[in-house]
């Protein structure tokens, strides 16, 4: 790459006046300067500028002062962070494993090959690409107590009423559900892409060997495709972190501030309370706290990885 | 009888395949017609109990109500302008350096996408919140445009990558020897092999900026919303009738559905390339 750099944005001429010479190849950073400066803009000058403000008393109205760690001094006292926490982590392990499960089973259903499979698929696929508040105002009315079709489904089959998003301890489930229903669709494309790179040697040797349906997932399918339940695992885990317009447009964080995970509560923080200084110390932990968790599950990967290999040489 | 019992087993494992597609299809299918269903009926339908399904008398004044109020294609222009803006903005700067990063190998730029992939979307709102009120341009769709890069940019940088990094370079070398510029070489050779992959990087993009909301909540004056912000200040206001605001939400994300439907496979190549999503 040095050398590219190296290299003047030369005229064709330079080309032909030294016709001997090896041919190099041309700088590619005229193409990548017009990105570069919109990314330097919106992605790198904001970052500099929150952690910047994050260290400050900055309140809209009133003037700055700098106060050093004191925002993030805060944060452990906050009980409103705190639990802002605890939400979010439940919120996330939920919706991290439930859309694994269904998605891993919805895969393999859709490697088999059966009619009109490209057209049911990009109706499986509808709900993660429609318009997330659009989805969240009809959920509002599905989970409505009294007059939403869930409640009478669930009497259909026996069950009682629940309040679902209007109770405190079965709001966060209730939203997960949504999300599960939202996201389960992008899981199932990343491992039906595992599932179609999988050769047939293993299946057909396990066919002879007598293997059931049960034994051949669990043996040679789930192992194989490990790789990209682990990337599906990590996309979702970042993404149900920083869930937003579902919880905000259901609850709003509600009832009271059950549901209320930390993207929620750095937004009342920062355009509710227009406390900015605060806000922007909330913005740089959360960010941390998601780098974390991608360093975890690596750390997980790994350690598994390492697990299964002694087992194979025991 | 071997023949027989191997045709049953078929027929059997047939069935068995298709109640599970049955099964994995339903939720989507029933949400959305149901979806459908609520949009369509009077009020005395939507709050009755049990449930209609499918009502006697089709409340088709809902849509024309939507229409007829609410400024509804004031914010339908508002955003067919902020997401054509940042699409066209995102493609003009993301397809060439797309291009650039593969040609250089540049794998470690690949991190500021990455990122901008983890970072919270109200991470950005706060700085570039507190810059367009400094430069006098809240009020103005500016800001809305500006941010929506924050999605659009990185999607088709990453997916161009992934497209300029699979075409051959054969062409483009012989092409340079020849004596075209890099320009020409960009615009003439690699850009029309690459276009499946701007197909895709342009669809991705428009979807995810069509449905962006957290941005327009905060950036969105009353004369700036965009349709989702539109759809959730209906939920506060007219709470009581369901059937006008289940219409204004189909028709918000109807673009996108039918985009879904017909453009999967380009939807379901950028997904499984880059798992991009915006915010």
């Amino acid at each position: 790459m040095s050398v590219i750099t190296q290299a003047s944005p030369a005229e064709p001429e330079a080309f032909s006046a030294t016709p001997e010479r090896t041919w190099r190849p041309p700088s590619y950073w005229p193409f990548v300067i017009p990105a570069l400066v919109v990314v330097l803009a919106i992605i790198i000058f904001p970052w500099v500028f929150t952690i910047w403000m994050s260290l400050h008393e900055w309140k809209v109205g009133s003037p700055t002062v700098f106060v050093g760690l004191a925002n993030y001094l805060r944060l452990p006292t906050d009980p409103r962070f705190v639990e802002a926490i605890g939400h979010t982590l439940f919120y996330t392990a939920l919706s991290v494993v439930l859309p694994l499960i269904f998605g891993t089973l919805a895969a393999v259903v859709f490697h088999q090959k059966f009619a009109a499979r490209g057209f049911l698929r990009g109706i499986f696929i509808m709900p993660m690409m429609a318009t997330p508040v659009a989805i969240a105002l009809v959920w509002t009315m599905m989970f409505h107590p009294q007059l939403g079709v869930l409640n009478y489904l669930l009497s259909l089959v026996g069950l009682p009423p629940q309040l679902w998003v209007f109770n405190p301890t079965t709001v966060i489930p209730s939203l997960v559900l949504v999300e599960t229903w939202q996201w389960t669709p992008l899981v199932m494309l990343i491992v039906l892409g595992g599932l179609a790179a999988i050769p047939t040697e293993p299946y057909e040797s396990a066919q002879i060997d007598g293997a059931n349906f049960w034994q051949v997932f669990r043996f040679i399918t789930l192992p194989l495709i490990m790789p990209f339940l682990f990337i599906a695992g990590m996309i979702r885990m970042i993404d149900a972190v920083k869930s937003f317009d579902i919880i905000f447009a259901i609850t709003q964080g509600g009832p009271g501030s059950a549901s209320e995970t930390i993207n929620l509560y750095l937004y009342s923080v920062a355009f509710v309370y227009y406390d900015i200084g605060y806000g922007s110390a909330i913005a740089v932990v959360f960010f941390l706290l998601i780098v974390a968790l991608a360093a975890l599950l690596l750390y997980l990967r790994k350690r598994m990885l390492w697990t299964s290999e002694l087992g194979d040489g025991a | 009888m071997s023949l027989r019992q191997v045709s049953l087993r078929q027929i059997l494992g047939r069935i068995g395949l298709w109640l599970s597609v049955f099964v994995i299809v339903s939720p989507a299918i029933l949400f959305f017609l149901w979806m459908a269903s609520l949009s369509l009926k009077f009020e005395i339908d939507n709050a009755a109990y049990p449930p209609v399904f499918i009502p006697e008398n089709f409340a088709w004044k809902n849509y024309a109500d939507v229409l007829a109020s609410n400024r509804f294609l004031t914010y339908f222009v508002n955003s067919l302008i902020v997401t054509g803006s940042a699409t066209g903005l995102a493609m003009l700067v993301g397809v060439p350096a797309g291009y650039g990063i593969a040609r250089m190998a540049a794998h470690k730029s690949a991190v500021v996408i990455l990122i901008a992939r983890i970072t919270p979307g109200l991470s950005y709102l706060i700085p570039l919140f507190l810059l367009f009120q400094w430069l006098g341009l809240l009020g103005t769709l500016v800001p809305q445009i500006i941010i929506h890069l924050v999605v659009t940019v990185p999607i088709v940088i990453w997916i161009m990558i992934g497209y300029f990094e699979t075409t051959p370079l054969e062409l483009e070398e012989a092409a340079l020897i020849d004596g075209a510029t890099r320009w020409q070489v960009f615009r003439h050779v690699a850009l029309p092999i690459a276009k499946p992959g701007l197909a895709v990087a342009f669809i991705l993009a428009v979807i995810f900026s069509w449905n962006n909301f957290v941005f327009g909540i905060v950036l969105a004056g009353r004369e700036t919303r965009t349709l989702p912000v539109a759809v959730y200040n209906m939920i506060s206001f007219d709470q009581l009738s369901w059937g006008p605001l289940a219409a204004a939400a189909l028709m918000v994300t109807l673009p996108v559905l039918l985009l879904t439907v017909f453009a999967q496979r380009q939807i379901v190549a950028g997904l499984t390339a880059g798992a991009v999503k915006g915010g």
